[in-house]
This record gives C-alpha cells, sequence and structure tokens, in this order.
C-alpha cells in the first residue's frame, strides 16, 4: 500500500514537478487555441463540400473525411513531423501537431456538421429561399444555426477529444503537459508527475464530459 | 389442440354464481404524487365476470387507480385484494399475481422488435414457462381470438392502430388473467378503428372475462357495462347500472360531466 | 534525379518497401489481434456496466458513473504511460501487449457504458409497464425487451467510437509495441527512408477505411429506417 502510495501520488515529487507541469499546460492550451478554432472552420468547410450537389466536389470531400477517420492520428502526426523533412519540408513540431490535428479534427468536426445539416427538415431551406435568401444566406442564417444546436453535444465532445488528443504531441517532443510529466517522470522513477498531470486533465475535461452527458440525455427524453 | 383463452375463460366463468366473492377488491385506496393527492380512499368491489367502467374527467384519478391495481403504480396505502390475496402485502410475488391481472394500455406499448405472435409469446415462455412450441400455440389462438392469427408474422409497424390493440389485448388475454384492466384503450385510435377493438372486449366480456374498463366510449359503456362508476376529485362520486347513472344521475358533478361529453 | 523521383523516392522507395513489407504485414497482424480484443471486451464491459446500472443501486451507480467519466476524460496515453511505466514499480510487470488491451478495453468499455445507458433511457416506460404488467421480471423486462430495442439505437455511436478507440492501438509504439506504427517507425529509422512511414499510413487505410465506409453506410441505413 505504501508503495502504491509512494509510485502514484508522491506529493513532494508532485510538488517538484508542480512547475513544469503548469508550463506544460500552458503548450496544451496553446495547442488547443490553434486546433479548436480551426479545425471547427475547416469542418464547416468540410461539411458543406461533401454535402455538395456536384459529385466531382462530393466524392473528393468524402474521401478527405474518410481518409482522415481511417488513419490513426499519431500515424498523421509522426508522418508529418518526420516524414515531411526527407522532403526537404521541416516543421517545427507545433508546426507539425498544428498540421496534422487540424486535418484530423476538419474530417471529425466535418461529419458531425454534416449529420447536424442533414437533422434539418426540407421546409426550412424551402421557407428561406421562399423570402428569397440565397443559398448561402439560407446556410448561414437559418440551416448551421439550427444545426449547431442540434449537435452542440457532439461539438463539445469532439472538442474534450481534440483536448485529449494533444498529448500525442509529446511523441514529437513538444513540451506540453504529458511530455513534462513524462520527463518528470524519467528523471525520478516515479510515476507521480504523470498522475499529477492525469489530475489537471481531469480538471479541465471532467465538468465537460458531464456536461455532453446531461445534454445528451435532455435530447433524448 | 390449445384451447383458445377465451373459451378457457368462457369455461371458468361458467359455473360461478353471479354475486360470489369479489375477484378484485380495493380498500381505502390512497395514492399520492408528492403533496398532490390523486387518490383519496376508494373502496371497491369486482365479482368475477363482471365488467365495471370508470368514468370521470381528466385528472379525477381513474387511471391511477386503474395502475394501482397491479402496481404499476405503487398505492401510498390501503390494499389491492386480488383473489383473496392482498398484493401490497410484503411477500407477494408481484410477478406472479401480474400474470393473473392482464393490463391494456392507452398507447398499445407493443414491443416493436418483436411479430404480433411474439408479443403475445414472451410473457407465456418468460412467466408461464412454456415451452417455445406450446407458447407459439397458445398465442396463435389468442391471436385468432381477436381476429388476427393471419397477422401473426407481422411487426407492429405494420399494423393499424386497431390492429394493434388487439394484439395487445390477446397478449394480455394469452395469460388467463383472471382480471383484465383497460386504460383508455380506444383514446389514441383514429374514430373508424375503435369498433373493432370494442367489438374485441365484448367478445371478452361474453366469454366472461372480469374486466375494468377506463374509457371515454360511453355509449359502449351503456350497452355494455355492468356497473358504472364517476370518479371525480380522487373519490368515487357515484356508482349504479348504466341506467341509473346515464339516465338519472343523481349527483350534481356527475350531471355537469355528463352534459359536457355528451355534447 | 527531378523532383517527382525524388518525391517517389522519398516515400514509395521500391527497395525500403520490399525489405520492410514483411515487417509492416506482421505489424497489422498485431494491431488486428488488438484492435479485436479491445473491442470485444470493451464492448462486453461497457454493455455489462450499462445494464447494472439499470437497476440504480445507489453506491454502485456512483461507481460506474466515476469509471466511466474518468476514462471518458483522461487521454488514453496518460493512462497507457502510467501503467506502463507505474505498475512495475509495485512489483505488477504488464507486457506493451497488454498495457494497450487494459487501456484501449477500459477507455471503449466507458464510452459504451455511456452509449448503452443512452439507448435504454431512450426506450419508452410504456414498454417497461407493458412487459411488467404481464409478469415479466425487471431482469427478464431489460434483457428480453428493452436491451434489443436499445442496441439498435447504439449501433452508429458505438461503431464511430469502436473505431476512433482502436486506431488508438497506434499509441503502442510510444511503449514499444511491434504494431504497424512501432515497425514503421523502427523501419524508418534503420533505412533512413519515409517509405516505411507511407506503408504504415496504407496499411491502416486498407484496415480501417472498410470500417469507416461501412459506419457512413450503418448511418444513412439508420435514417432511413428512422423515417
Amino acid at each position: 500500500m505504501d508503495a502504491l502510495l509512494d509510485q502514484f501520488f508522491n506529493v513532494t515529487i508532485m510538488t517538484q514537478a508542480w512547475p513544469m507541469l503548469l508550463r506544460g499546460l500552458a503548450m496544451t492550451a496553446l495547442i488547443c487555441l490553434i486546433v479548436i478554432p480551426l479545425g471547427l472552420l475547416a469542418g464547416i468547410a468540410a461539411a458543406l463540400l461533401s454535402l455538395a450537389e456536384r459529385r466531382a466536389i462530393r466524392w473528393p470531400a468524402i474521401a478527405f473525411v474518410d481518409f482522415f477517420r481511417a488513419v490513426p492520428p499519431l500515424v498523421l502526426l509522426i508522418f508529418v513531423y518526420s516524414g515531411l523533412p526527407f522532403a526537404g519540408i521541416r516543421p517545427s513540431p507545433l508546426q507539425a501537431v498544428a498540421i496534422a490535428f487540424v486535418l484530423n479534427n476538419a474530417a471529425y468536426y466535418g461529419e458531425i456538421y454534416r449529420a447536424g445539416i442533414l437533422s434539418i427538415g426540407k421546409g426550412q431551406f424551402e421557407a428561406a429561399r421562399s423570402t428569397g435568401l440565397t443559398a448561402a444566406q439560407t446556410m448561414a442564417h437559418v440551416v448551421l444555426p439550427q444545426a449547431v444546436r442540434n449537435v452542440l453535444p457532439d461539438l463539445i465532445s469532439n472538442t474534450v477529444e481534440v483536448v485529449k488528443l494533444t498529448s500525442l504531441a509529446s511523441v514529437v517532443s513538444l513540451a506540453e503537459l504529458l511530455y513534462q510529466a513524462d520527463m518528470a517522470r524519467s528523471v525520478t522513477y516515479n510515476a507521480s508527475p504523470i498522475v499529477a498531470a492525469a489530475g489537471l486533465y481531469l480538471v479541465i475535461l471532467w465538468p465537460l464530459v458531464r456536461l455532453v452527458s446531461r445534454m445528451e440525455r435532455r435530447i433524448a427524453a | 389442440m390449445t384451447d383458445s383463452p377465451l373459451a378457457t375463460a368462457a369455461a371458468r366463468s361458467g359455473g360461478s354464481a353471479p354475486h360470489a366473492t369479489p375477484i378484485l377488491q380495493l380498500i381505502a385506496l390512497h395514492k399520492s404524487f408528492g403533496t398532490v393527492d390523486v387518490l383519496k380512499g376508494i373502496d371497491l368491489k369486482v365479482t368475477p365476470g363482471e365488467m365495471v367502467f370508470l368514468i370521470g374527467p381528466s385528472g379525477s384519478g381513474k387511471s391511477t387507480l386503474l395502475r394501482c391495481c397491479n402496481r404499476l403504480e405503487e398505492p401510498t396505502s390501503g390494499a389491492v385484494v386480488v383473489e383473496g390475496v392482498d398484493i401490497t402485502g410484503p411477500k407477494v410475488d408481484l410477478n406472479k399475481a401480474r400474470r393473473r391481472i392482464g393490463m391494456v394500455f392507452q398507447s398499445f406499448n407493443l414491443y416493436p422488435h418483436k411479430t404480433a405472435l411474439g408479443n403475445v409469446a414472451l410473457a407465456l415462455i418468460k412467466v408461464s414457462g412454456l415451452s417455445r412450441r406450446a407458447a407459439r400455440e397458445k398465442a396463435m389462438a389468442a391471436l385468432s381470438d381477436v381476429g388476427l392469427a393471419d397477422k401473426a408474422e407481422n411487426y407492429p409497424a405494420q399494423l393499424s392502430g386497431g390492429q394493434q390493440q388487439r394484439v395487445a389485448i390477446a397478449r394480455a388475454l394469452a395469460l388467463e388473467p383472471k382480471v383484465m384492466l383497460f386504460d383508455e384503450p380506444t383514446s389514441a385510435l383514429d374514430p373508424e378503428l375503435v369498433g373493432d377493438v370494442l367489438d374485441v372486449m365484448r367478445k371478452v366480456r361474453e366469454a366472461g372475462m372480469t374486466m375494468l374498463v377506463v374509457s371515454h366510449e360511453m355509449r359502449f359503456a351503456a350497452e355494455a357495462a355492468d356497473r358504472v362508476i364517476f370518479m371525480d376529485g380522487g373519490v368515487i362520486v357515484e356508482e349504479g347500472s348504466p341506467q341509473e347513472i346515464f339516465r338519472a344521475p343523481k349527483e350534481a358533478r356527475t350531471q355537469t360531466f355528463l352534459s359536457r361529453v355528451s355534447h | 534525379m527531378g523532383p517527382f523521383e525524388r518525391f517517389l523516392d522519398t516515400f514509395f522507395n521500391e527497395t525500403v518497401m520490399a525489405k520492410y513489407l514483411p515487417a509492416i504485414i506482421g505489424g497489422m497482424g498485431v494491431t488486428l489481434q488488438l484492435a479485436v480484443l479491445v473491442v470485444v471486451s470493451g464492448i462486453v464491459l461497457g454493455l455489462l456496466l450499462a445494464c447494472l446500472r439499470a437497476y440504480r443501486i445507489k453506491a454502485l451507480n456512483i461507481a460506474i458513473v466515476a469509471f466511466s467519466d474518468v476514462f471518458r476524460a483522461l487521454p488514453p496515453l496518460v493512462i497507457i504511460l502510467i501503467a506502463y511505466f507505474g505498475l512495475p514499480n509495485v512489483g505488477l510487470s504488464l507486457s506493451a501487449f497488454v498495457v494497450i488491451w487494459l487501456v484501449l478495453g477500459l477507455t471503449l468499455g466507458a464510452f459504451a457504458e455511456e452509449i448503452f445507458w443512452a439507448g435504454i433511457l431512450s426506450i419508452h416506460k410504456g414498454q417497461w409497464e407493458a412487459a411488467r404488467s404481464t409478469g415479466l421480471t425487471f431482469t427478464q423486462t431489460l434483457l428480453s425487451v428493452v436491451l434489443p430495442q436499445a442496441v439498435r439505437l447504439t449501433v452508429p455511436p458505438l461503431t464511430n467510437r469502436a473505431i476512433a478507440i482502436t486506431k488508438s492501438t497506434a499509441l503502442g509504439m510510444v511503449i514499444g509495441l511491434p504494431d504497424i506504427l512501432g515497425e514503421a517507425t523502427t523501419a524508418q529509422s534503420f533505412s533512413g527512408n519515409a517509405s516505411p512511414l507511407m506503408m504504415a499510413a496504407i496499411a491502416y487505410i486498407v484496415l480501417f477505411l472498410p470500417l469507416v465506409v461501412f459506419s457512413r453506410w450503418l448511418e444513412t441505413r439508420f435514417k432511413w429506417r428512422q423515417a
């Protein structure tokens, strides 16, 4: 029992690692601030293109989405970070993380928007068009606001996944939360810093996870 | 050859005297939801083979009364006695008791993932412990009783509302209950489908089934019921034969209610 | 060498590809085994927990919700590192394969529990009442009436989640698992060429694209049936 406490909940080690963890947390926040807004925007584009009337637009968009849903984000990240340099492109760790995760989440957010848009009845399009709104205006002012509201739990849920995803950046030595915690672990030979990092992730994400569960239940009821 | 549930019911009821001991008795039944008293002391005796209609304005407690009879709602106090056994008692096997009390719901509540036959057979297998084959035979007989033998393999979504309700009646009937509860069985139906369901209920009554019915079908009540009970505000206001209640109601509240529904 | 030849040489180098193809195929075997184990154990666990939750035993439910929340909120890589590097120090050494299986199985279990539970809640009260009125017990009603209907609703979200989590088997590379990505990164550092990574990407596409397309088909079929 003591060994367990010492190995996973060693307060002294946690306290020593604390400043490192906070620096890591700042980097995690920075990744989120890049990836989440860009992903949300690119997702709208992916959704609209994959719903286009013209096949020449729709099929490539669907292929794009399915490709990035099939490839694990870590594979994509390593490909961008250590594959592209062979072709003379040398992204920094942060650039690599941003490129890989925005692509990955354009696909995931895109699928969610798409389901939302499909959930809006044809009558809404017809009503808006009958009042003289253009197709783009109809989408922007009538359909998307309703669609987003319908799939809000899924959008939040995927955002939780993005925050969790940032932990993969440690693999390409980007000094985010998990990287810093793992550094502290390898120096101290003790898992407590990672447990402390887990605690930080929980503090941030648990409220969101609860929120999503509540929202989904309200929709189901 | 399996006897149809209706034939069994008819054979059983043939022997009993018209006013034997009550088959279902409610004693000082109270039910409250939080601070709202929905049932304020109901005493009621139903004798074997009797068809009793419960009428009254919405919110009068009729449905709650019905749902207390098989403890879908837990009575706050009082007793529900079925064939001499208080089913609110602590040692009662509720699931066994429920097999003797059939229930038909306003919204049918058929299992959408099972065929008509599967709907009827499920409890025969799981509760009565019949073999699959015996359950199928009995379920077929019950479906024949309600005139739907040819729809046995159809799923609820493929049936009209009236047909769904008749399957629901067969589901209850197949367990050979001693009492059947009908909770507004025709309220969710299109007008032209009501007649078929009432015909089946008439048939069930003729076979001697004891029935407690909550319904707004006043004409059917006048023609088929043995007794009509008018409820309002959680109490029984007045009861009597259909003639007494519909032709010459004594209580002002009954008169007001009947004048509203007949126009 | 022109730019196109250079591109081919870097990402589709025949010699490198031929040399490391067996290793990548071996990695696919590992990934596939893990994927099957994770999906089966995760779904069974989730179904079991959701059913237990239906009995509404307070202490048990708090434990189930806490488990499900924690495993949905924590990044799997964090749990993997804790398990792989922390547990040996308290005398429990697990192989990379077992760690990935356990962590991802538990993670999928947590998500599956929420999905099944939402499905159970979505079944109308009248279904419970009808079944109970015919004398079925709570357990019989849950298993014969409610679950068969609930499971149908859960198929599309569960498929998506199962794909996303089995893809995470690639995290095994971090703790030295010889799966597709593990073999590919090893091959890349030995060969000094990016072709093994390209092979890894293709291998994942081969394994997972059919599933992604299948989930897309499931969703349209499901919508169509609802209408």
